[in-house]
């Protein structure tokens, strides 16, 4: 056991999963409720395994995965939102024909993928994480097999994920031939012989290309809206949340650690990354009058300003990432929970922005809790999202970026908009049909505590939170 | 000071007030405004009175870390005092302007109007850079949904206006606090007032908070939100955006931009000159030609700031004293005259001046009190506006005589649309049935009305107690500015040496 202590979250979660899986398939649709309860219940005994061995076992297997502080930080914020996700389909799927109790399976599986891919210190690591997430993902995108616009979420993903893997197996291949070595040591030490060859630059491109699919970075970020729209509403609040956090997070320790010496190679990569989505993820969520296509370009424009973090490099600027992500998962899961309780009369979900009109005078509450999420992914203050934001340009101004701070923040500007657009909506428009109530006291919990945490009370959470992002950030040095 | 945190008190009532409105009814709500705002008034006149204009320059300090960088201090000199002694004071007035006028969503209001109290007595406390631009920030959003659910026809295109100029002339005064605190090593503001920026550094970081400032001021040309946000606000949003709100950008150029980038500041006084010339000359014929009250009043408002500018930018006491009497005397006299206005709007709701006409006769008390603030508004010696634009005006002849002349205009054309205001409101007959059965002032509107007349009078007549409190720190200013500060062309200089001694005596004997 010994040898294997350090990966004993990892562990948990996939022995559960398979048990889980055959309580599943034997239990059918009356097992759903114990399933899904056991599995958020594996989640957060994960979490709570990550205090002690995993946060300094250092390198095991060889090197092939790294136990370090920022690995459990990285944990510490996908599992979690993992189990959010699973209590966000509670009374979700029972309505329709599918088997409720593999959803928590698929997702207790990709939280193991999630883990390795925070963890991995090899490209053979980073790829099978990857792929155990995304495999895990194709499936929930389609989970609603009977409706059409997911089984098209499920495809698309499916097809453009099948690409990109392909891409970034291909840079894998490159980075491989050229170095003859697969750990992210290794990488490091190759390219600080000097000037990189044009090989390697390819392999390099070709890696960071694949992450930002999956990170859903712009160029990389076609299919975000799209399967944000079709996927079910819980996947959807999944895929913002914890994937996304998992992306960026390995992008930073493959880019900090295995590409470290190549910083200026990757260094422009990443700039334009951050910069195009911060202002697509503005400009092109004008328009939309669908409630989730605009959360996917709320996601891709708050994926830029972690990228503005990770280009101002460093360990402050892996520090920023962190604590941007950290801080995003709370607002994307708030977001996305209040998205879950928007239901018609009849209980059947509705999506369209223009149905929240006047909802400040039917359910006040309900409304103000939507109201801080988004001031707080505008980054207004005195909204707690604001301080994330300032964190990374604090970081990329260190740097001697100022003009990629000053960029970015005008990208805020542009993209208050668009939030404002959906507060107005809520505040300012006389009330149209009442939303039927959702009984689910747990997802109630778990909305007042986000927009606790994104509120201004938030700011006492700055002193810690920090203090982590700073060891955790360090300890990839 | 004597244990008790006081400025965080300040901060806490009327936060504290507005959750509780959140689960009251109308009329609990509206008392608990107006005892909150009440208590928050006799607050800041406890504070005024145990302000020691003689003591040390931060008074009722408090300081408790946040970690990361940002820490919750705050600690008032004598100019924050005075402003929050004015938000403090017209803060009731506000709520009891709403009393009647706002029957829709009442608790929300009372809210909104009390988180914004908070806010803006925690800019005007706040002794931690991030700390300001939490608070200064944060006002957008309580003013966001007053204009947008209270306003008039146009009030989502207001507010939105109003919230996007803001945040952009704001988000570069951030990365410009990033960088200052990433040189300096402290986001404390009394460390960096102290602190010397590097030259070159000083004139971006002067023109990113002038971003900022100049949008908040507002000055020419980024005034174009005010108008629209005045004329669709609710009167009481309209007085504390014109008193309160306005003075921000004042107060930020006091605090921020003359002490911690003095050469920064003097590379531009050319610039603040020229467009302060343009927007009291230009906002004034505009405000001649409105035939929208209180779009009237806002482009006025614009025209007194720039003695605001003018007087800080000249650099010299009399100047700078002067800035910040038309600060407190504006604050006073434009939201009285956008109360005069809604004590008309809420019994004919309309705006147009071409509506009324002959008030004097049925609406005597009315027009008395209109009269007042009108004449305060052009001013009249004996009025507050009077001390603040003379010294202003002093300040900016001793700096540049075009300056001065320039903004000797704004006097005579501020004289000329106030008063064909007035003359086309109260004087010539009754022209219109409805206008002539309005009644006169109730008791509450007096209650409104009055009590800032006698703060009109009083600064108008002893400003001696509010320039007492601000006498030293104008001074500590001063000595941060006296490198640079300009020369002047309007002293006698039989020699140099002979024209710094008269520069400073002047300094002396004021």
């Amino acid at each position: 056991m010994g040898r294997f202590a350090p990966l004993l979250p990892e562990l948990i979660l996939s022995m559960g999963a398979t048990i889980l899986m055959m309580v599943a398939a034997f239990t059918g649709r009356r097992g759903s409720a114990l399933v899904s309860w056991s599995a958020v219940i594996l989640l957060l005994v994960a979490t709570a395994a990550l205090v002690g061995a995993p946060s300094h076992a250092g390198p095991v297997f060889d090197g092939l995965v790294t136990e370090d502080l920022f690995a459990s930080f990285g944990r510490a914020i996908i599992y979690p939102a993992s189990a959010v996700a699973i209590i966000a389909a509670h009374g979700w799927f029972e309505r329709g024909t599918e088997h409720a109790s593999e959803y928590s399976v698929l997702i207790l599986f990709a939280a193991v993928g999630m883990g390795v891919m925070v963890s991995a210190s090899s490209l053979v690591a980073l790829y099978v994480g990857l792929e155990l997430q995304s495999l895990a993902a194709y499936v929930l995108a389609s989970y609603r097999r009977t409706d059409e616009r997911s089984a098209e979420a499920g495809l698309k993903y499916f097809v453009l994920g099948a690409l990109a893997s392909g891409i970034l197996l291909y840079g894998i291949s490159l980075l491989y031939g050229f170095t003859g070595t697969m750990s992210f040591n290794g990488l490091a030490a190759a390219f600080a012989r000097g000037t990189p060859s044009l090989g390697l630059l390819f392999g390099l491109v070709f890696v960071l290309a694949g992450l930002a699919f999956k990170a859903s970075a712009v160029p990389f970020h076609m299919w975000t809206p799209d399967v944000y729209e079709g996927a079910p509403t819980p996947v959807t609040l999944f895929f913002g949340s914890a994937p996304k956090a998992a992306a960026v997070l390995l992008a930073t320790r493959l880019c900090v650690e295995g590409l470290a010496p190549a910083t200026d190679a990757w260094r422009q990569i990443v700039i334009f990354a951050a910069l195009a989505s911060v202002f697509l993820g503005a400009v092109a969520a004008y328009g939309q009058t669908n409630i989730k296509r605009l959360l996917a370009y709320s996601s891709i424009n708050n994926v830029g300003f972690a990228l503005i973090g990770l280009a101002a490099g460093g360990a402050r600027g892996a520090s920023s990432v962190l604590f941007y992500m950290a801080v995003y998962v709370v607002m994307t899961l708030g977001a996305f929970l209040c998205v879950l309780w928007m239901r018609d009369e009849q209980g059947r979900p509705v999506e369209s922005i223009s149905s929240l009109s006047g909802l400040a005078q039917t359910r006040p509450g309900f409304a103000a809790a939507f109201a801080i999420f988004m001031f707080s992914l505008a980054g207004i203050p005195p909204l707690f999202g604001f301080w994330p934001k300032l964190v990374v340009f604090q970081a990329a101004i260190a740097s001697g970026y100022v003009a990629l701070a000053v960029a970015g923040i005008l990208g805020t500007v542009i993209g208050a908009y668009y939030y404002l657009k959906i507060i107005k909506v809520m505040y300012m428009d006389e009330p149209g049909a009442p939303y039927a109530r959702v009984r689910e006291p747990v997802q109630g919990l778990l909305i007042l505590l986000a927009a606790l945490i994104v509120s201004p009370l938030g700011y006492l959470l700055i002193g810690p939170l920090s203090d982590l992002t700073d060891r955790a950030a360090g300890s990839l040095f | 000071m004597n244990g008790l945190p006081l400025l965080s008190l300040l901060i806490a009532i009327p936060l504290i007030a507005g959750v509780i409105c959140l689960f009251v009814k109308a009329e609990g709500a509206r008392w608990t405004a107006l005892i909150a705002t009440f208590l928050d008034f006799a607050l800041s006149l406890y504070l005024w009175a145990q302000y020691d204009p003689d003591g040390p320059q931060w008074q009722f300090v408090e300081k408790a870390g946040l970690g990361g960088g940002v820490s919750w201090a705050l600690g008032i000199d004598g100019i924050a005092l005075l402003l929050i002694v004015l938000t403090a004071f017209l803060m009731p007035i506000c709520i009891g302007a709403s009393w009647r006028s706002i029957e829709k969503r009442v608790p929300e209001y009372m809210a909104y109007f009390l988180l914004m109290e908070a806010l803006i007595m925690g800019s005007f406390a706040a002794q931690d850079l991030f700390l300001f631009y939490i608070f200064f920030e944060g006002g957008l959003i309580p003013m966001y949904f007053i204009i947008g659910i209270w306003g008039g026809a146009e009030k989502i295109k207001a507010s939105y206006k109003f919230f996007l100029y803001t945040l952009a002339g704001s988000v570069l005064m951030l990365i410009a606090m990033l960088y200052m605190a990433g040189t300096a090593h402290t986001s404390s503001i009394p460390a960096l007032m102290a602190y010397d920026f590097p030259r070159e550094a000083q004139t971006f970081l002067f023109l990113a908070f002038l971003a900022s400032f100049a949008v908040k001021l507002p000055m020419w040309p980024v005034h174009t939100w005010l108008p629209d946000a005045h004329v669709q606000a609710p009167t009481a949003g309209s007085v504390i955006l014109a008193g309160v709100l306005l003075k921000l950008g004042g107060y930020g150029f006091i605090r921020f931009s003359l002490p911690m980038f003095p050469n920064g500041s003097a590379q531009f006084i050319p610039l603040m000159f020229v467009l302060s010339a343009i927007a009291v000359v230009y906002t004034s014929l505009v405000a001649l030609v409105q035939r929208d009250m209180k779009k009237l009043v806002a482009y006025s408002s614009v025209a007194h700031m720039a003695f605001v500018t003018f007087g800080l930018f000249a650099m010299n006491r009399q100047g700078i004293e002067g800035a910040m009497l038309v600060m407190l005397g504006h604050g006073l006299v434009s939201g009285a005259l956008f109360l005069c206005v809604g004590v008309v709007y809420d019994r004919l709701h309309t705006r147009e001046i071409e509506r009324y006409g002959g008030l004097s006769d049925n609406m005597p008390g009315y027009a008395l009190l209109f009269m007042v603030f009108t004449m305060a508004s052009v001013g009249l010696p004996g009025t507050s506006n009077f001390v603040g634009e003379f010294l202003s005006l002093v300040g900016t002849y001793h700096a540049s005589t075009w300056a001065a002349i320039a903004a000797t205009f704004g006097i005579i054309l501020g004289a000329a649309y106030m008063l064909y205001l007035y003359w086309r409101i109260c004087f010539g007959t009754l022209r219109h049935a409805d206008a002539a059965a309005m009644k006169d002032l109730s008791p509450r509107e007096w209650w409104l009305l009055a009590p800032i007349a006698l703060a009109v009078f009083w600064m108008g007549i002893y400003p001696e107690s509010f320039m007492r409190p601000m006498r030293n720190d104008v001074g500590r200013l001063l000595v941060r500015m006296e490198r640079v500060a300009p020369a002047g062309d309007s002293a006698p200089r039989p020699s140099k040496g002979a024209a710094h001694a008269e520069h400073a005596e002047h300094g002396a004997t004021h």
